[in-house]
């Protein structure tokens, strides 16, 4: 339990928003005069209306916007026994936050070098995983976009689902069976006599690393063959007509197009990817540095809830940051991006 | 002449490397749930073996996970679908102003990351059911259905709201001018046009459901799915059970995929034949 009127607002706040707008909306159609266009309850008939209502009621509210609102509140109060929630030790602190960036709750003369880090990693690995994405994706998208025949096409895709639906805990364990220091890539190496110990890729970083670019690689593919595929073949043939060199086509005028489909595929994967769980936690050696299962951490082992939800805030936070970077950056839309 | 060659063997080389990085993984693990050392091992063959499918079923959390991920992706269908469905009937109608927001606010779902989903999800109902007194609610199974519907919800409503793109609103005029209820339109008009859209997106929420590891490992509570059986197994240690079970979760799968993809593509054969003008 907590302050009764941050309670309200989380609660009320978000009614009192749809309200106005349902009354703004109604304001404006009547005075754009009777009969234009027919109310929300008209059109749709009392049943399937009160039916659209509440499913949407519930899920816009109780499930998306209650729970994050929550979430920040909550992020903003000590850990407390349960029966001390609620009562005067309850109050709005800064300390989750500040553990974040001092690795203590009140000193703060050190700055929480291991979670920053790992902060840092995880946003910086990301991103050169989602550039790695891109590279490897664009010749297969554009090959099955503008060059295939359509019935290669079609066992392309097929080839291309039957991966897409692999769970990621499986592709995490399928990295460790090769990198292992027992596995597949190590054995090899030792029995062709290229290396004698074997190579401690889990340690190395470089199966986490592997395992992520692999896991998300046809979150990339989709959204990019889509955008290639609506573009006329006429724009690339005038091109070279013209003269450009391949690289300048792909360069200036099949990437221009394709923007919306780069800007979602980006997007998803990052998010991916700096959120992922599994693979960090299976593919990682004991000096990995990523940040989700820290947040993990905060759950199941310091059993600290509110600073968990000040930590899975910060991780929210940096996503958003990349979804409005990307936006600015392609100048797409939120809709073009989602799709 | 040459440089197309050039141009050829390239392209060849790096079809053989993407189809080799994509699928070599999947095939070396599964090797491995046929091979006899105890150490997941594709190579050196040393016996085959169905010993380590046998472990599988003898093992009690692993059936149990197996029954929750069907009976919560059977859940997070019945919510999501008409959740999905309804978000994008409302998406169609809404007070233009406020187009853009609500649709920030129900795809905002789809850009979080699910770890993130999972932990609002299980923070916001376990004082919710405490305020209330309905504690016996606070459920893994209950939860995780919640926790996976948010997002999945929103996967449904992109489905149908491209379907809806192409409905004609001129057939819905002619059945209220002859007569029909406006609950008649929707049900006899409306869902029929959207079967397709049902059909995907059912299927889509059931994978989703089945292979979803981050907002169910927070949302379960003390429950397990498969995955998350699958999860703390393979962090455990390494087995070649785990690779058995991992054949098992791609035979379902890869079956529900390649099959919904086989019925999604006569579906599309069929509509092209209705409307051979286009």
């Amino acid at each position: 339990m907590t302050n009764p009127i941050t309670i309200g607002a989380i609660f009320l706040g978000p009614l009192a928003v749809i309200l106005f707008l349902f009354l703004a909306a109604g304001v404006e159609r009547r005075r754009a005069g009777a009969g234009v266009e027919p109310g929300f309850f008209q059109r749709n008939g009392a049943p399937v209306a009160i039916f659209l209502l509440v499913a949407v009621g519930f899920w816009a509210l109780f499930l998306i916007v209650f729970p994050q609102l929550y979430m920040i509140d909550y992020s903003f109060h000590p850990r407390l026994p349960q029966v001390k929630r609620g009562g005067p030790d309850d109050v709005y602190t800064l300390e989750n936050y500040r553990y974040f960036l001092f690795g203590s709750t009140r000193d703060a003369s050190h700055w929480n070098t291991t979670h920053l880090h790992a902060f840092w990693i995880t946003i910086f690995v990301s991103v050169l995983i989602t550039i790695a994405n891109f590279a490897i994706c664009y010749p297969l998208a554009y090959f099955m976009a503008q060059v295939a025949k359509p019935r290669l096409v079609l066992r392309l895709m097929l080839l291309l689902i039957v991966p897409y639906w692999i769970n990621e805990v499986l592709r995490a364990f399928a990295f460790r069976v090769l990198m292992g220091t027992g596995g597949v890539i190590n054995n090899v190496l030792i029995g062709a006599g290229l290396i004698r110990e074997p190579v401690d890729f889990l340690g190395l970083d470089i199966a986490l690393y592997s395992g992520l670019t692999y896991a998300y690689l046809l979150i990339m593919m989709f959204p990019l063959y889509n955008a290639i595929e609506s573009l006329d073949r006429h724009q690339i043939e005038a091109a070279r007509d013209l003269g450009a060199p391949w690289w300048h086509i792909h360069l200036f005028v099949v990437m221009p197009y394709a923007k919306p489909g780069i800007a979602s595929g980006a997007t998803l994967v990052f998010m991916l990817c700096a959120g992922a769980l599994a693979a960090p936690l299976i593919l990682g050696g004991p000096k990995t540095l990523w940040f989700t299962p820290i947040v993990y951490d905060r759950f199941f082992q310091a059993f600290n809830w509110q600073q968990g939800a000040a930590y899975a805030l910060i991780l929210l936070s940096a996503c958003m940051a990349f979804v409005l970077l990307v936006m600015r950056l392609f100048r797409v839309s939120l809709s073009e991006i989602a799709r | 002449m040459s440089s197309r060659l050039v141009w050829r063997f390239m392209l060849g080389f790096y079809f053989v490397l993407f189809f080799g990085f994509l699928f070599g993984p999947l095939v070396i693990m599964s090797a491995a749930a046929f091979n006899t050392p105890s150490y997941p091992q594709a190579w050196p063959i040393e016996g085959l073996t169905l010993e380590w499918f046998a472990k599988l079923i003898a093992d009690r959390n692993v059936v149990e996970g197996l029954h929750n991920s069907f009976l919560i992706g059977a859940f997070v269908v019945a919510l999501s679908v008409p959740l999905g469905l309804a978000g994008a009937i409302v998406m169609t109608q809404v007070y233009a102003r406020a187009r853009g927001f609500y649709y920030l606010v129900v795809v905002s779902p789809v850009l979080t990351p699910g770890v993130i989903i999972g932990i609002s999800t299980v923070i916001f109902w376990k004082d919710v059911t405490q305020w209330t007194g309905a504690q016996s609610l606070f459920n893994g199974i209950l939860l995780a259905t919640l926790g996976q519907s948010t997002f999945i919800s929103a996967y449904c409503m992109l489905i149908f709201l491209s379907r809806l793109q192409r409905y004609d609103r001129v057939q819905e005029e002619a059945a209220l001018d002859l007569g029909a209820s406006r609950t008649q339109v929707f049900v006899d008009i409306l869902l029929p046009f959207l079967r397709p859209a049902i059909f995907s997106a059912a299927v889509i929420a059931f994978l989703t459901s089945f292979e979803n590891y981050n907002t169910t490992t927070f949302a379960i509570l003390a429950n397990k799915t498969l995955t998350t059986v699958l999860a703390s197994r393979v962090r455990q240690g390494m087995t070649p059970a785990i690779s058995a079970l991992a054949v098992i979760i791609i035979a379902i799968t890869v079956t529900g995929a390649i099959t919904y993809e086989i019925v999604k593509s006569a579906e599309l054969r069929r509509d092209a034949k209705l409307r051979p003008a286009g």
